[in-house]
């Protein structure tokens, strides 16, 4: 069976000069949901924008079947759903329904075909109440929700979510990962959290100055690389020498 | 916030809430003409345009105290221009003046504050304004209010660290100067941003519309009963 996503020896480089991937591969098959973790600055949020062509690095990124290049980029943008971690950034439409249907009407939908498949999205997220207000009267977890609408309105194949619990008290986070865990999508989750990323993730890699260092089980991951804060020594949990 | 008063005001269901936008935008251009043609010494007919302003303001079931008041942001610039007419000796040019320009902008908030920003923007676009400034304006509204709370955090932030203000004049002056520098980069990056969301969106450069207006019999009747009735005041 064909994988979701397939990259092979990826490097790119930005304008700095400062190397943000180095060599990475990377495999994704239908229903997995994989936790990428690592440090900041570490490759993860570069990586996952190389995977819908807004970054272009050097090396070769397979999705669904299409290898990427600027002919199949709108197909590989109607597969891919990426939610982005400042949902502010995400909802700039002056309306929630006008948001979620910006997707289907760049893909091509008909007006009233983008309003029936953007408040069909929005019953799924529990947000169909919202339609007509205006994004700055949400809450940190409605924000996310509408943006989350605003990808799955366009029908993917694979869900990207880069640090999706951030702003979300823990109501939010909860409601958050019940609400994933009804997603058929595969997906890709940049966290920090581990917890939140053992209850969903079924396979983890981790990231070390561009390079994806780990592939394995979230348990295994987070116990080789100490990647939890009760694991730390307690001098380094208080420490203030600790570099962020 | 200012916009966020509007937005407010612009959910109402008054039926000028629920004319077209293009008849309201249409009516207002004819009022700023017949206004701004008006003589200065012609108060009756600014009198009735007044009244029919405050009409208006009353049928959409804004507060009109609110609204006036509000009004009253034009001041600073016409009452200057104003003084320099006076000084000059017209002082029933600078009156009209004062008058004219403080009318437009109530006429113009009872335009905004019965109409939709989307409604307003799309409507704006449809009477043949330029698509980048429509787009302009549309992102503008959007994160004004994002901006503004990011201000206002690295006020607090600056605020707890900066001790008795009475004695740091200048140092509070650098640092709100480059509060300036820190929020202006801050906006570069959020554009940088919105973009990207915007690109894994299959943006592709061109801004789909999704609601479409409909001018009703209602909203032609409005637009010419308007207009009618401003040009036969103006005439008289």
């Amino acid at each position: 069976m064909t994988p979701l996503i397939q990259v092979r020896g990826l490097y790119f480089q930005y304008e700095d000069g400062t190397r943000a991937l180095d060599g990475v591969d990377f495999t994704l098959e239908a229903g997995e949901t994989v936790a990428l973790f690592g440090a900041n600055g570490s490759g993860k949020t570069t990586f996952v924008l190389h995977l819908n062509g807004i970054l272009r690095g050097q090396g070769e990124i397979t999705v669904c079947g299409m290898p990427l290049s600027k002919e199949t980029l709108p197909d590989v943008r109607s597969k891919i759903g990426m939610v982005f971690q400042d949902s502010d950034e995400q909802l700039f439409m002056p309306t929630v329904l006008e948001d979620v249907a910006f997707g289907p009407l760049n893909l091509g939908s008909t007006p009233h075909e983008a309003i029936h498949l953007a408040e069909a999205a929005l019953e799924q997220v529990g947000m169909q109440h919202a339609a007509t207000k205006a994004p700055y009267h949400l809450s940190a977890g409605e924000k996310k929700r509408v943006a989350l609408a605003g990808v799955l309105a366009m029908h993917p194949e694979i869900l990207v979510l880069d640090e999706p619990n951030t702003f979300l008290d823990p109501p939010g986070q909860s409601n958050l990962v019940h609400l994933l865990k009804t997603l058929p999508q595969a997906k890709l989750i940049i966290t920090h959290d581990t917890h939140f990323a053992a209850s969903l993730a079924t396979r983890a890699v981790f990231f070390q100055k561009g390079k994806l260092v780990a592939d394995g089980s979230v348990n295994e991951v987070i116990q080789r690389f100490n990647w939890n804060y009760s694991a730390l020594p307690a001098d380094l949990r208080y420490s203030a020498q600790r570099r962020f | 916030m200012h916009h966020v008063h509007l937005d407010n005001w612009s959910r109402g269901r008054s039926p000028l809430h629920r004319r077209d936008p293009r008849a309201k935008i249409l009516a207002l251009i004819v009022f700023l003409i017949v206004l701004a043609t008006t003589p200065a010494n012609a108060s009756l007919t600014l009198g009735i345009d007044a009244a029919l302003l405050i009409a208006g303001i009353l049928i959409a079931g804004l507060p009109l105290g609110e609204l006036l008041l509000r009004a009253m942001v034009v001041l600073p610039f016409s009452l200057t221009f104003g003084l320099i007419s006076w000084l000059a000796g017209d002082r029933l040019r600078a009156l009209a003046l004062i008058e004219k320009s403080y009318l437009s902008a109530a006429a113009v908030l009872l335009v905004v504050g019965t109409t939709s920003l989307p409604a307003l923007l799309s409507g704006l676009e449809r009477l043949g304004a330029p698509r980048m400034l429509v787009l302009v304006a549309q992102f503008l509204y959007r994160y004004l209010f994002v901006i503004s709370e990011q201000a206002q955090h690295m006020r607090l932030a600056a605020r707890s660290r900066q001790g008795d203000p009475r004695f740091h004049r200048k140092g509070r002056f650098r640092a709100a100067a480059g509060a300036l520098a820190v929020l202006f980069a801050r906006s570069y990056y959020r554009a940088e941003g919105i973009h990207r969301a915007m690109l894994a969106r299959a943006f592709t450069g061109r801004f789909p519309l999704l609601g479409s207006l409909h001018f009703r019999v209602a909203d032609g009747a409005f637009l010419l009963a308007a207009a009618a009735f401003l040009i036969l005041v103006r005439v008289q």
